[in-house]
């Protein structure tokens, strides 16, 4: 197939030749062309169907306003799916398929919907398939499903990367055409840092797509002027491909450059980038869109916008049909009729709805002035046109112009509205624009060419004497305003078959009238009953016409109607660029342990506690199941000695003369009076009484302290506690430095903790039970004059120490420990052992400190003390925390020992049934113990402590269980602490 | 959005985290007669004012000061920053 | 009228002109047994209860702006019933087992659609939460089946288990739960309670409330005074403003929370899916968008939109769940303002003013309550007493101390 429909001139290079394919069919373009107007060259009109009646539609615009020409692009993993023909530029290779039909486009089974329309008007669903009850998911809805929808994802990966930025310029210029071009020239030839970006892969906009001259040039000439200027300049960034989709707080914009997505392939190079672009001032030069006029049969492929019909005879020498004939209700209109007339397209009609004289002289055309079109003819595309006088006239193309809205849309993204200008029948920009913007050229209703380029340059001179910069901006640019009159005209009454608005979700100017009817008047009603504007174009070409018959329906102004609001992105963005490089295992970093390259080595498997990847076992090699190697660390530990790397724990450095005193209005319970060389272990609430985090501190001088935190909670408590220091209690002289990631830290666990120990402590440091004696701690040398500190702890309650050295010493001193162990059968253990340990001494940790549990309902309520103030102290004595019947952390065991206790089952009294009202608690953690030889659990059941030995069932409904436990103390083993005193 | 930080400058809003009204620097004292009514004002009434509010934010990524900022809930609009430590000492605290 | 596939049909033959309007538009009457201060979706299913449960018809509900503009009008479309608390999950319940009749009771079809809601779990400790909760739903009438990491690639094999920063353990299911066409919530209502009797005022601002001796009488408005023996105020997310009028000081701050939704695409979720530690929720609408969403702002606000890092946080959520969804495009995006209270649970209470109500401090969990909040309101204001799955939902739970406090955060009430 040749390009049948290509003409002269354009700014397409016809030097080469671009093979592309569209639903399997060979065609060829040019580069500059987009895959519409290669489409429309080569004759092309029918491009998809639309969404709800699997109408015939070919493309509307020129532009990312596009209604109808929605494609998929590429094909596996690579499909595109909802592509505007209109913006995706040609490529050698493309290949695109129309979508939303069964069948071929030509012939769409499920084009049946359209002769059911009339029982499918707007909301129609909501009044009907509610009978019978379960039909809705299993019937109705499957099928309004499948039908539903517009293209299809691969079901794969994205195989494309995408990258995010940020920039920052003094003024940030959105939008390349004439008023843009102009306010960039201005500031960048004023030496500002200019940002200059714009959607098209050419800077110029309307300039390219009209016959108009500046500077005695032709208009797309002066544009690529202004562009190499610009491009000479340093202090410009110009951006083409380059969406500014959104105007967020502060001067911070959104924006999506493009980078392969005009490129066969991206070669491993970014598809997209987000930019995030900080500015000072910025100019909006957005320009405007035109929208349609509604009449019968509107939307038969052929009919389009005028400056579309234009844009592609102009600026891509391609014309959309033979025979052309023109709707307007305004002299630009008649600028598509002699365009094309010049380019030697016939020109078979121009109707236009003013009275009047003709605005020009068309050779060949019929002129109806006061006319109007009423109906089209064609299925698959229009043969003729059907005026209101009786007239029929041919047309394969019919360019319809119902006036230019400006491109307002980022005015609003702060919730600023819209203004009414009677004069171009259009809304601008309001008073209330976003900090920092203004608006000019079309975009603000300067409509007119020697307007928008003077506004520009006035915009920008405004923004640069804001920032002190002198504008020194040159000559002025030369060009002539246009002709541009216009008188409003919303739709053809006369019209009695169905007139389209919203052409991609079917909406007509009946449904606003029936919405009207049934009492859905106000602009939101209307929108979401008819989905109005809902569409991936957002209504950029419909809304302002459903608005105009809502207003004659109400007999209110289109102002007092109003507008829906405008709502980041201007364009559609895709996901995969908006996430960036935050995605499969980069989705967020990983914290390592300074032993983690060791772990590896010894085969770990790691659990991904928060953001740290810690060692949750080291199996070996004869061990078939977790458990088996959990239980040796455990037994191993118990009959020897362990090491486990508790580094993630948080450490906070406390220093200063008041550090005592700080802690003692933290914590609970006292610090004051905590002696130096003195471990202590300390509870501390939120202010509302609720536990927050425990932990155990040190006191490693007369003002010096070293505070531990849970894993989970190390940023939390620091953070709490600058609150505390800074705006609390100022006056104290304290000082705070999170050293969690400073050190590294291990737990040596296990009767032959100390002889280990004693191996790689230098020999000065006397670490004898008597010297060093449970809760001492120390700051003392290592390995020969390494700095670390000891402290007398243990979780698992063996005999054992947590010795820490300064983090880059990790590893080695992991490696030492296990050597110099060697000949107690030191064991390596993971979270999954020092869990076992810590639940068979009842020790709570983050499964039972979950925001929601209180220091009674912890067991603690006596550590809290009443003769001091601390957080959280006068809010925990409100009643219902202290109340007689309170949950209580207590143990369980399976009354028949074979069986396995599950955490999350909840508490039920004997002989009650599994209710809510019956629920007493719940088990918060459980393991095997292997001291034991059965499941112990520990949870929370009302006033536990004082029902030890009572049995109840824990009844696990998800998990199909029910068994009988017996309440015990939590501390299943060595109650009396007796093996860490040791 | 951008805090101007009083001894860092500008500063994106992302390095912050957000705590609440700047009340919460008025922690009432734990041995006045009403200290249990008191409290519960303090931690759970807020104004939450349509317009002007003074907040607290914690320069999280930064350099751990809690600032004092006084911005529009309508419109964002950020019209004064300051340590929220010099705000809790002309208030009065630590007297 | 009553709607049916019939009347469709007859309407479709005879050109559907026939078709009435779904409500009155009266103007404000001098006095009325009830207000109702706010037309958004708890609003107007309180007017629709107290005109259908408890026989009380002389009910203005009195909107600034349109009808079904609250958050019932922008909002994930999400419901469930999956929560942990005894305070909580009984109301839940309730208001699951009210949208499962709702469309049937008043004749609007609003597309229930239980397609169920799966949330992920990425460790053991949040299996185990999962469990309880599962248990504690279980306990009050309601569904869950625990899955582990098979049971959840069985049901969305296009999740990422191969290469995922937060492997996927398992997940907590409830196949009852879904999504519902969220406006239609509100029309439904607002007919239903229309064709009871309920004068339904738009564009009505309220300015103020008429106190005599303390007790409220009535609202001054923006078109004049209108007396009430009891006024109830549902305005979620301005409560803090219109409550202000009253003089009162509110548990809650006010913020933002953004929601966004793709353009269409070809059937693709089986139903509802979160993805709790990448912020991340999102289910398919029927035409066909992605609907979803993540964390609030997290500072105070009344401006109705946010910011980027959380549209990119939210994003990256989705791609690390769903890589598959990197080429369909964010369509829109939208911010709604929030009552976040300071446990993240609820208000259905008496003020200590008499004659006036307060409903508010939904946090971002309102819509799925929409039904029985309706419900549990009407039954405040016809009863003066609170209905049983609500006694917990108390302005001074606080003051005893008994939080209902899902997320174990405390008053915090951007981190609920």
């Amino acid at each position: 197939m040749t390009q049948t429909n290509r003409i002269s001139g354009g700014l397409v290079d016809r030097s080469k030749t671009l093979n592309f394919t569209f639903n399997g069919k060979n065609l060829q373009g040019h580069p500059g062309d987009t895959l519409a107007s290669a489409l429309l060259a080569n004759g092309q009109r029918m491009m998809g169907r639309s969404f709800k009646y699997h109408r015939p539609r070919g493309v509307l615009t020129a532009g990312s306003e596009e209604p109808n020409a929605l494609v998929q692009l590429r094909a596996g993993a690579h499909q595109e799916p909802n592509t505007r023909a209109t913006v995706a530029e040609l490529f050698d290779g493309l290949a695109a398929t129309s979508q939303n039909h069964r069948g071929s486009l030509e012939t769409d089974l499920m084009e049946v919907t359209d002769l059911f329309s009339r029982f499918l008007s707007a909301g129609f669903y909501y009044k009907t398939f509610m009978w019978p009850k379960s039909f809705w998911e299993k019937v109705y809805e499957p099928i309004i499903r499948h039908s539903a929808g517009l293209g299809r994802l691969s079901g794969q990966e994205d195989p494309d990367i995408y990258d995010k930025g940020f920039l920052h310029c003094d003024l940030l210029v959105i939008g390349g055409g004439p008023a843009g071009l102009s306010a960039a020239l201005t500031a960048g030839r004023s030496g500002a840092r200019v940002i200059l970006a714009d959607e098209d892969f050419l800077f110029g906009g309307r300039l390219n797509a009209e016959t108009f001259e500046v500077d005695a040039m032709p208009g797309s000439d002066w544009a690529e002027r202004a562009r190499a200027e610009l491009t000479a300049m340093d202090n410009v960034r110009l951006m083409t491909r380059t969406t500014v989709y959104g105007a967020y707080d502060h001067g911070i914009y959104g924006a999506l450059e493009r980078m392969t997505d005009h490129l066969p392939t991206s070669s491993g190079k970014p598809r997209q980038i987000l930019w995030r672009i900080y500015s000072k001032r910025a100019v909006l030069c957005a320009g405007a869109t035109e929208r349609p006029i509604a009449f019968g049969n509107n939307d038969r492929p052929g009919v389009m916008l005028a400056g579309a019909v234009r844009a592609y005879a102009n600026r891509w020498a391609a014309a959309p049909g033979k025979r052309v004939a023109v709707f307007t209700n305004n002299d630009d209109g008649w600028r598509t009729a002699s365009d094309l007339s010049r380019a030697g397209v016939t020109i078979s009609a121009i109707i236009d709805s003013r009275d009047g004289e003709p605005r020009a002289q068309i050779p060949g055309a019929t002129v109806a002035m006061g006319g109007r079109v009423m109906d089209t003819c064609g299925r698959k595309g229009i043969r003729s046109i059907k005026l209101v006088d009786g007239r029929t006239i041919d047309a394969d193309c019919l360019a319809v112009s119902g006036g230019w809205n400006p491109n307002v849309h980022l005015t609003g993204h702060q919730r600023g509205r819209p203004a009414w200008r009677e004069d171009l029948a259009a809304f601008v920009p309001g008073e209330d624009l976003p900090a920092g913007m203004a608006v000019a050229g079309a975009a603000n209703g300067a409509l007119t060419l020697a307007a928008a380029l003077s506004e520009g340059r006035a915009a920008s001179e405004k923004a640069l004497n804001d920032l002190g910069i002198s504008p020194n901006g040159g000559d002025m640019v030369k060009a002539e305003d246009e002709a541009a009159d216009i008188t409003a005209f919303w739709h053809v009454g006369e019209s009695k078959a169905r007139a389209w608005l919203d052409q991609q979700n079917d909406v007509t100017a009946k449904d606003v009238k029936l919405a009207h009817r049934e009492s859905y008047r106000s602009v939101e009603h209307l929108k979401r009953y008819t989905t109005l504007g809902m569409a991936t174009d957002q209504g950029k070409t419909a809304n302002m016409l459903a608005l105009a018959i809502m207003a004659e329906c109400t007999g209110k102004t289109i102002p007092e109607t109003g507008t829906t609001i405008f709502r980041p992105p201007y364009t559609p963005i895709a996901m995969g660029a908006l996430a960036g490089r935050a995605r499969g295992k980069d989705f967020r970093p990983y914290r390592l342990t300074p032993s983690h390259k060791w772990a590896e080595e010894q085969g770990a498997v790691f659990v991904t506690t928060g953001m740290w990847l810690r060692a949750q076992w080291f199996p070996r090699p004869d061990e078939t199941h977790w458990r088996e190697s959990v239980d040796r660390e455990v037994a191993g530990t118990r009959g020897s000695v362990g090491v486990c790397d508790v580094t993630t724990l948080g450490k906070i450095d406390i220093q200063g003369r008041d550090a005592a005193e700080f802690l003692n209005k933290l914590y609970v319970n006292g610090f004051a009076k905590l002696a130096v060389g003195k471990v202590r272990y300390g509870l501390m609430l939120r202010e509302d009484g609720m536990a927050m985090d425990d932990g155990t501190t040190a006191r490693l001088g007369e003002h010096h302290f070293v505070m531990t935190t849970t894993t989970a909670n190390a940023g939390p408590v620091f953070r709490h506690m600058e609150f505390c220091r800074q705006c609390l209690w100022p006056e104290l002289d304290v000082n705070l430095i999170s050293t969690t990631d400073g050190w590294a830290q291990f737990a040596v666990a296990g009767p032959n903790a100390r002889k280990l120990l004693q191996k790689v402590v230098d020999p000065e440091h006397d670490i004898t039970n008597e010297a060093f004696p449970f809760m001492a701690c120390a700051e003392l040398t290592i390995c020969g004059g390494t700095k670390a500190r000891l402290f007398r702890i243990s979780f698992s309650g063996e005999l054992a120490f947590e010795i820490a050295v300064p983090a880059r010493y990790g590893d080695s001193l992991m490696r030492v420990l296990m050597a110099v162990g060697e000949e107690f059968d030191v064991v390596p253990y993971g979270t999954e052992a020092l869990g076992v340990m810590r639940i068979e001494k009842g020790h709570a940790a983050g499964n039972e400190l979950t925001g929601q549990t209180s220091a009674a309902n912890l067991g603690m309520g006596r550590m809290v003390s009443k003769k001091k103030d601390c957080i959280g102290n006068t809010l925990s004595e409100r009643p219902d925390l202290n109340r007689d019947d309170g949950l209580r952390l207590v143990g369980f065991k399976p009354v028949n020992r074979v069986e396995t206790l599950t955490s999350g089952a909840h508490f039920i009294a004997l002989g009650k049934s599994a209710v809510m009202d019956n629920d007493e608690g719940w088990m918060s953690s459980v393991t095997f113990s292997p001291e034991l030889g059965h499941s112990i659990g520990i949870g929370f059941i009302k006033q536990g402590s004082e029902r030890l030995g009572e049995v109840v069932r824990a009844v696990d409904l998800v998990r199909g269980k029910d068994i009988e436990v017996e309440i015990v103390s939590a501390h299943f083993i060595d109650p009396e602490g007796e093996r860490l005193r040791v | 959005m951008i805090i101007n930080h009083p001894l860092l400058g500008p500063r994106d809003a992302q390095e912050f985290t957000y705590l609440g009204d700047a009340s919460l620097i008025d922690r009432p004292d734990w041995q006045d007669e009403n200290a249990a009514e008191k409290f519960h004002d303090y931690l759970y009434i807020r104004d939450n004012p349509a317009g002007q509010h003074r907040e607290l934010w914690y320069h999280e990524q930064g350099d751990r000061s809690w600032l004092v900022v006084t911005r529009d809930t309508l419109t964002h609009e950020i019209t004064n920053v300051e340590l929220a430590r010099d705000v809790a000492i002309a208030g009065g605290r630590g007297r | 009228m009553s709607y049916s596939g019939w009347k469709v049909i007859w309407q479709g033959l005879t050109g559907n002109t026939g078709w009435k309007p779904a409500w009155r538009e009266p103007d404000p009457k001098a006095a009325y047994d009830v207000i109702i201060v706010g037309a958004g979706g708890h609003g107007l299913a309180a007017a629709y209860y107290l005109a259908k449960e408890f026989g009380v018809t002389n009910v203005a509900v009195i909107e600034k702006g349109w009808l079904g503009s609250g958050n019932v009008g922008r909002n994930t479309t999400i419901v469930r019933s999956n929560y942990l608390l005894p305070g909580n999950e009984p109301f839940y319940e309730f208001s699951m087992k009210l949208w499962e009749g709702l469309e049937q009771d008043f004749n609007y079809n609003a597309m229930v659609s239980q397609r169920g809601i799966l949330n992920l779990s990425h460790s053991d400790p949040q299996r185990d939460a999962f469990a309880r909760r599962g248990n504690s739903m279980r306990l009050a009438g309601a569904d869950a089946v625990l899955l582990d990491a098979d049971g959840v690639r069985q049901m969305c094999p296009f999740l990422d288990f191969e290469n995922a920063r937060f492997p996927i353990t398992g997940g907590i299911w409830q196949p009852r739960g879904g999504t519902v066409r969220h406006d239609a919530v509100a029309w439904g209502y607002a007919r239903g309670a229309d064709m009871r009797g309920v004068d339904i005022i738009q564009n009505c601002e309220v300015t103020g409330f008429i106190m005599d001796k303390g007790v409220c009488m009535g609202v001054e408005t923006s078109r004049g005074d209108i007396r009430a023996k009891k006024v109830g105020v549902a305005v979620a997310g301005s409560s803090g403003r219109v409550m202000a009028k009253a003089g009162m000081r509110l548990p809650i701050e006010s913020h933002v929370l953004q929601a966004f939704v793709t353009e269409g695409l070809k059937p693709l979720l089986p139903g509802v899916i979160t993805f709790g530690a990448g912020h991340f929720y999102v289910s398919q609408s029927d035409k066909g968008g992605l609907v979803f969403g993540g964390d609030i702002d997290g500072y105070n606000t009344y401006a109705q939109r946010g910011n980027l890092p959380v549209v990119e946080d939210v994003c990256e959520g989705g791609m690390a769940i769903m890589p598959m969804i990197g080429r369909t495009r964010l369509l829109r995006s939208w911010g709604g303002i929030m009552d976040m209270s300071m446990d993240g649970s609820p208000y259905i209470d008496k003020t200590h003013i008499d004659g006036l109500y307060f409903n508010g401090g939904w946090c971002y969990g309102g819509f799925k309550a929409t039904p029985a909040s309706g419900f549990c309101f009407a039954h405040l204001l016809a009863r003066d007493e609170p209905h049983p799955t609500a006694t917990e939902y108390r302005l001074n739970r606080f003051r005893r101390g008994t939080m209902i406090d899902e997320k174990g955060v405390g008053a915090q009430p951007n981190l609920h």
